[in-house]
């Protein structure tokens, strides 16, 4: 009706700050003598051009598309979830106790039990932000950023005094049984004369992920719960005098969204290291307010957003190893993404907007 | 005389919102010490042709003359040294400065601000005595009422010099009596030849004090008369299009049993401000109750209590059972539940969700009736048809339930609003501000619709700042004041006159105080 096409707000407007990031970083990269095109050439090889590659893409992406997907929940219910680190850190610690003190006879329950532990874990953790929110008005970007800290700090606690095996050395957990070890796509794709995926940490959860993609979807457009959040999310007056209680929304759209972080868990720990580390969201949580953000919130954006993020990731890790691109400058070019196809959206968006307008008046001539 | 020059003379202004032509072509006249009046439908684009002329807007064609000279606005810094002061709709004022920091701010004389204190303090003075302008000086603005807080704005524009006035829906806000004495204002400023644009959509104050009134419709002027030689009704019509019912056509009532009785209601609000003083009133099946008052008074915290959303003490009975007023029943459901529609008195923030399409919309509040859902899913299908429906019964146009709500004229959006309470069937329907940024067009359907409700046998609680529409609307009428029920008449049987001494806080008898009138109610 308004502005432009949707097609054109949802595809082109990231589309554009995409190549305008990428500019931009071609720049950094000629400034300390290194060729763009070959850098460029070196990252879709590296991350799309063997399968290999695509298995640590879709890795990295599926921790993205858990915690963009967090973000975007709670978001949708006008909560800024900061705390998706935490949350994935909490998640990790119940996939390994339920891994660790339950004894599971196949991977595919182990997988379940796992994934309920890491939700309920990271549903938790989100829980007493969530309430101080909706009870006491403390601004939730505050609580779940400490959140983060005490998080880190109690996994470390954890790790060191009470889940370290004997004599180790190193803060981590024992390595899982084998019964919960999780098929890895080496394992599910490659056939003896068509190797594929080798040593690439994708694993199932990839499709956990996808699965959760469409339930997120399907709660926040065609469910009862989903209409309530967004209601609340763009007018909390109206959704007061629609009789949906604030509190109950927000509690359980950050439980949602915290259980969404914690499932993040079950491919890091589950599915790659097979034992809870340190450290082991590696930053996903914070990738995710971007991944959301250029997902527009919506599921399938948050996917292929998951996606790119996941291809900056390995590709940025073929970068370092192969030229003398330091590892820094990675993060350069991610955080010109994020700054584009986040935070100036509106500098892309207003011109398209005007121009759209411009090419829908010249073909009908003067407006009535 | 010899051919004088119009004060403010408009040329063939357009201005285009992309595919919007909010101003198309327009010109105006307006001569030296005269109120002009502009008239209009929402979105007629009256805003939009005061901005231009105060600098908000560029127009895209056309040309400004004052006095005579072409005049280039180009931002309000021009606007006001070309002599034309503005007093918005919403105040402008910083609330914790005094009246006198108000005056003087953005026009101060140097880096210290005494001398211009000083020199503030006596044309103030000056200017309260000549134009019966009095305000305390050394007043906080948040401490003022607001027919005050809309003198500082005025005496903000006469400090700056303006020759030209321009007044956006100035009475909205304000009792009769406030109104009367704005226009007693005005009228001064008149006399000493500065030049007063008004702009409402109240035909009655466009016949009171304009000396020519100009009738925008769709962007365009169509029509510009001296209001000597017009009436209202064909004011109506240039504004519409075509003939309006100004009065609606109604039968007495036939009250039936009484369904909400309300007594000893009580709320504080979160700074511990007491909002409501012990109200009580009773409602009967097949009538309009109209609730009167300058907004703010306490009318939309009754509302919120009634509609569920808002705690309280005191007791209302609904149908003769107690409902509870505060803890887990007390809820906007719970009150849909025993059949209390709810109209709220701002469709923007509590009726609509204007993101939402017209069909989300239209399920708003009833969204956990089962026949809306199929298994655990929302059946979106059968809202969306349901709401077709409801958009064809009550006229709503564009007819597409796909369309956000913000899409929707508010004439439109309000009746979005009124097909979903109504269609519900309610025994007791609340009614707020029911046509307020309403067309003329739309306010007829509307009022149609309320009496139609009432002659099934429902009971209406209206609330409107509009006496207007309270006098044509009601059965009876109560006047709320300071938190407190001033008296409640018989609509056939009282005026303006008295309703607005009570809308002040003056009942009949002539008792002042509120308290004690309270006490007589």
């Amino acid at each position: 009706m308004d502005k432009m096409p949707a097609w054109a707000d949802a595809f082109l407007v990231p589309l554009i700050s995409l190549i305008l990031a990428a500019l931009l970083s071609a720049l950094v990269i000629l400034a300390i003598g290194e060729s763009p095109t070959e850098a460029l050439k070196l990252m879709v090889e590296g991350a799309l051009m063997r399968s290999a590659g695509w298995g640590y893409t879709l890795y990295y992406a599926t921790n993205f598309i858990f915690t963009g997907l967090a973000v975007s929940v709670a978001f949708h219910a006008r909560m800024f979830n900061i705390g998706g680190e935490g949350q994935a850190t909490l998640g990790g610690l119940g996939v390994a106790l339920v891994c660790l003190y339950l004894p599971w006879p196949h991977w595919s329950l182990a997988l379940i039990g796992a994934s309920l532990g890491a939700a309920a874990f990271g549903a938790l953790w989100a829980l007493i932000p969530a309430w101080l929110q909706a009870k006491r008005g403390s601004h939730i970007v505050i609580t779940t950023i400490m959140f983060n800290f005490i998080a880190a700090a109690l996994l470390n606690y954890v790790l060191v005094n009470l889940l370290k095996p004997a004599g180790a050395m190193d803060p981590a957990s024992a390595t899982f049984p084998d019964a919960t070890h999780l098929p890895t796509f080496q394992q599910m794709f490659s056939t003896a004369d068509n190797p594929l995926f080798r040593g690439a940490p994708a694993n199932i959860s990839f499709f956990l992920a996808l699965i959760a993609c469409v339930a997120v979807w399907l709660l926040i457009w065609r469910t009862r719960l989903g209409y309530e959040i967004r209601a609340l999310g763009h007018s909390e007056s109206a959704a007061r005098y629609a009789g949906i209680s604030p509190v109950r929304i927000i509690v359980i759209a950050m439980l949602i969204s915290g259980g969404l972080s914690g499932l993040m868990a079950v491919n890091t720990t589950m599915g790659e290291s097979e034992r809870l580390l340190m450290n082991a969201t590696e930053g996903a949580g914070f990738i995710g307010i971007a991944v959301a953000l250029m997902g527009r919130n919506h599921p399938f954006g948050v996917l292929l957003a998951a996606l790119l993020f996941g291809f900056l990731y390995q590709g940025g890790a073929e970068l370092a190893l192969w030229t003398s691109i330091p590892r820094e400058l990675i993060v350069v070019i991610q955080a010109l993404v994020i700054l584009f196809t986040g935070a100036l959206d509106n500098m892309v968006r207003m011109p398209l907007e005007r121009l759209f307008l411009l090419l829908r008046r010249t073909p009908k001539g003067p407006a009535e | 005389m010899t051919d004088p020059v119009p004060a403010i003379e408009l040329k063939g202004i357009s201005k285009a919102f992309g595919p919007v032509q909010a101003n198309k072509d327009i010109s105006i006249r307006v001569m030296p010490g005269t109120i002009h009046g502009i008239i209009g439908e929402n979105g007629a684009g009256k805003s939009t042709l005061m901005s231009i002329l105060y600098g908000f807007y560029k127009a895209d064609a056309g040309e400004v003359f004052i006095s005579g000279k072409k005049t280039e606005i180009p931002d309000s810094q021009a606007a006001i040294s070309a002599g034309i002061g503005m007093v918005f709709q919403h105040f402008k004022l910083v609330q914790n400065f005094t009246v006198l920091e108000n005056v003087i701010l953005g026009a101060e004389d140097g880096g210290l601000l005494r001398p211009s204190l000083a020199k503030a303090r006596g044309t103030l003075k000056k200017l309260a005595e000549e134009y019966e302008l009095s305000v305390d000086p050394d007043a906080l603005v948040e401490n003022l009422s607001v027919g005050h807080q809309q003198r500082v704005e005025i005496l903000k524009a006469l400090y700056r010099q303006a020759d030209i006035l321009i007044l956006d829906e100035p009475t909205g806000v304000l009792t009769p009596a406030e109104a009367d004495h704005l226009f007693r204002i005005l009228d001064n400023l008149r006399a000493e030849g500065k030049t007063i644009i008004l702009i409402t959509h109240k035909l009655r104050e466009i016949m009171e004090i304009t000396d020519t009134v100009s009738v925008m419709r769709r962007g365009k002027m169509t029509a510009t008369v001296k209001t000597s030689e017009t009436s209202p009704e064909d004011l109506a019509e240039l504004m519409v299009g075509r003939k309006v019912l100004l009065r609606v056509d109604k039968t007495p009532a036939k009250p039936g049993a009484k369904l909400l009785e309300v007594t000893d209601l009580h709320l504080w609000d979160e700074n511990g401000v007491e909002r409501l003083k012990g109200v009580s009133l009773d409602l009967r099946a097949g009538e309009v109750l109209g609730l009167a008052g300058v907004s703010g008074n306490g009318q939309s915290e009754l509302l919120e209590v009634l509609g569920g959303y808002a705690t309280a003490t005191g007791s209302v009975r609904v149908n003769g059972k107690e409902i509870a007023l505060s803890g887990r029943d007390c809820t906007g459901q719970a009150r849909r539940a025993i059949g209390i529609g709810h109209v709220p008195e701002d469709r923007q923030h509590e009726g609509l969700i204007l993101p939402y399409t017209a069909w989300e919309n239209a399920c708003f509040g009833y969204h956990r009736d089962p026949s809306y859902q199929s298994g655990i899913l929302m059946n979106n299908a059968a809202i969306r048809e349901d709401a077709k429906g409801k958009m064809e019964r009550f006229d709503v146009r564009p007819p597409n339930p796909n369309l956000a709500a913000r899409n929707f004229s508010g004439g439109n959006q309000q009746k979005i609003v009124l097909a979903r309470e109504i269609e519900r069937n309610p025994d007791i329907l609340l009614i707020g501000q029911p046509t307020r940024g309403v067309d003329i067009g739309a306010i007829e359907f509307i009022h149609q619709q309320i009496i139609r409700l009432r002659d099934e046998g429902k009971a209406i609680l209206l609330v409107s700042v509009e006496l207007d529409e309270i006098f044509s609307l009601s059965d009876r009428i109560a006047v709320m004041f300071d938190g407190q029920i001033m008296g409640v008449r018989d609509a056939a049987k009282t005026d303006q006159r008295e309703l607005g001494l009570m809308m002040a806080g003056i009942t009949g008898d002539g008792t002042t105080d509120a308290a004690k009138a309270a006490q007589h109610g």
